[in-house]
């Protein structure tokens, strides 16, 4: 019954089933598998049911509203859920019930999509392994001793799993194409400012984006479609016309240039990582593509850029976690500062409290040009050198992940865990549009994700040639075994 | 490198009532972390711009325009401490 969206909607408009059996079936995996795996924090099941009943009827009147009615899928628990507890994986918004909706959760739910429920993540989406998420881990259904990524951790695993035929995660330095590269899905973040953030709880405002996880790539880009475009209620959203993606899939990479990194081949990488990436670069290549080797020096800068520039708007944007207007309060404080103080310190899991003080560290008066002023100078450069890049070539290959899923717990060092994300920031700092799609599994049966990166906007031209990968290959047939 | 009164320091600017086993813990991991950061004074800046924003978009305007807004009662709905229509907080001025 697991299958993509566009299969489901073709099935129930031949009414060969009903969004509510589909529905019915997703919630009993969840009920069934979810206790081992850990997806999810909240399950809506009267909200799912009552949904996918509305959708029977628009079938039964032969009428849907589109490609996506009836299709149940999960969100990250950082998107606004109106009337539906939204806890950022954290204690201090445990209770947290949203007096809207978030804009892309209005847009799929007028697309008829149907939630099941919100899916687990590191605390504020600080994190590379759901391991951080305040109150349980999440677990990868491809080996359940291993961590799924994130920090989109339990939407990756739920759509791996099939607990979910699709989700969105949001994407502020990889959390969405690395637990996709980690769980053997695909998992888009679009180019900054192609979706609206209304409604996304605040991370790292210039670098956050929210994206799709789905089974294949005309998933990605039939949810992509549905969520992308101007938001009056995002005045950083862009203003250019949304590109039919789902409709252009088919036009091949044939002349196609695409550009292989150097820096993203490094030493220490997994062997086998690298290995499936360099083969389906070759797929690429018999598909008709040209490669060429492209060199983007700063790659290496990226991580010390992320982690100032990143820190620094966390350490402002959680500044509203005050215990005042929303979420826990200690009570007892002697006076206001007293009450945030306390009420912060219990509120926030250790990673929060570690971004929050560094970013903190890194604006505050002495070392703001030493450390904030110099990384958005960085950062300029991270954007020029891809620009340059785009002048030769139309997308870049890469690896989305140096190695494989890890085991929970391995990475107890920060900064071993921040080193997971060098080949996936770098994009988020130039503000650029990239997948991952699963390109095979290691000996051990891991799954490997290969990464496509686009010019600004241009998410049109990694989804096609993603699509054309995905038709030559068959790695997204293989599930993992689940009880 | 970062010593004991940095950490209070930013501690107290973060609003952060860290136990001292937290701040011990912050200091030698902060360090490790700026250590790396450190490598960012090899990058030549000179005359580079900074980016704060990946896209080059300025000053968007809309029409002063009203519009339906949030009901007080549903911005009150998740306050921890309220009374009537307002957010209630400790005291902060003396009587």
């Amino acid at each position: 019954m697991h299958r993509p969206i566009h299969e489901l909607t073709d099935a129930f408009r031949r009414g060969e089933t009903t969004p509510t059996a589909v529905t019915d079936e997703y919630l009993r995996r969840i009920e069934a598998l979810d206790g081992g795996i850990g997806a999810y924090l909240t399950v809506t099941r009267d909200h799912a049911l009552a949904a996918a009943e509305a959708a029977d009827r628009r079938y039964r009147e032969g009428r849907p509203l589109g490609p996506l009615d009836g299709a149940p899928i999960t969100y990250k628990d950082v998107l606004c859920t109106r009337g539906v507890r939204t806890t950022c994986g954290s204690k201090i918004l445990e209770r947290f019930i949203p007096p809207y909706d978030a804009t892309v959760v209005t847009r799929l739910g007028a697309a008829g999509a149907v939630m099941l429920g919100k899916g687990n993540m590191d605390e504020f989406a600080m994190g590379s392994s759901t391991e951080y998420s305040a109150f349980h881990p999440t677990r990868n259904p491809w080996d359940v001793s291993r961590v799924p990524g994130g920090s989109s951790g339990g939407p990756a695993a739920a759509v791996a799993a099939g607990m979910a035929a699709a989700g969105l995660g949001t994407d502020t330095g990889g959390s969405i194409r690395q637990p996709a590269a980690f769980c053997g899905v695909v998992g888009m973040k679009p180019t900054y400012g192609r979706v609206s953030r209304y409604g996304l709880v605040a991370f790292a405002s210039s670098l956050d984006q929210i994206g799709p996880f789905a089974q294949d790539v005309t998933d990605a880009a039939l949810l992509l479609e549905a969520i992308a475009g101007k938001d009056p209620l995002d005045a950083t959203s862009l203003d250019d016309a949304v590109p039919p993606y789902a409709a252009s899939l088919q036009a091949g990479v044939k002349g196609l240039r695409l550009g292989i990194p150097d820096e993203y081949f490094i030493e220490g990488m997994d062997t086998e990582v690298e290995r499936a990436v360099l083969a389906a670069i070759d797929v690429l290549r018999g598909l008709g593509a040209t490669t060429e080797r492209v060199s983007l020096p700063m790659t290496k800068h990226g991580l010390a850029v992320y982690y100032l520039i990143a820190p620094a708007e966390a350490s402002s944007n959680l500044a509203r976690y005050d215990g005042v207007k929303y979420g826990l309060r200690l009570p007892g404080g002697k006076d206001l500062i007293d009450m945030y103080g306390r009420t912060r310190a219990a509120g926030f899991g250790p990673e929060v409290k570690r971004r929050i003080m560094l970013g903190t560290y890194a604006l505050s008066a002495g070392y703001h040009d030493a450390y904030y002023g110099r990384a958005q100078k960085v950062r300029t450069l991270v954007r020029r050198e891809f620009e340059q890049a785009f002048t030769r070539v139309d997308a870049i290959v890469a690896p989305t992940t140096p190695n494989v899923a890890f085991k929970l717990g391995e990475k107890q060092d920060p900064l071993a865990m921040y080193l997971n994300d060098v080949f996936t920031l770098p994009v988020n700092l130039a503000g650029l549009p990239g997948l991952s799609v699963p390109c095979g599994f290691s000996a051990a049966g891991l799954p490997i994700g290969l990464q496509l990166i686009g010019r600004p906007l241009d998410e049109a031209t990694i989804l096609t040639a993603a699509y054309a990968y995905e038709q030559a290959t068959d790695w997204l047939k293989r599930k993992p075994s689940l009880a | 490198m970062i010593d004991d009164r940095d950490v209070d320091h930013v501690a107290r600017l973060a609003r952060l009532a860290l136990s001292a086993a937290e701040k011990a813990r912050m200091r030698k991991e902060l360090s490790a972390i700026l250590s790396h950061i450190d490598t960012l004074a090899e990058v030549a800046v000179e005359g580079v711009e900074p980016t704060s924003h990946a896209v080059p978009l300025v000053n968007v305007m809309r029409d002063d325009d009203v519009r339906e807004c949030l009901p007080a009662a549903d911005a009150l709905a998740n306050a921890p401490d309220r009374a009537g229509e307002f957010f209630r907080v400790p005291r902060i001025i003396e009587d």
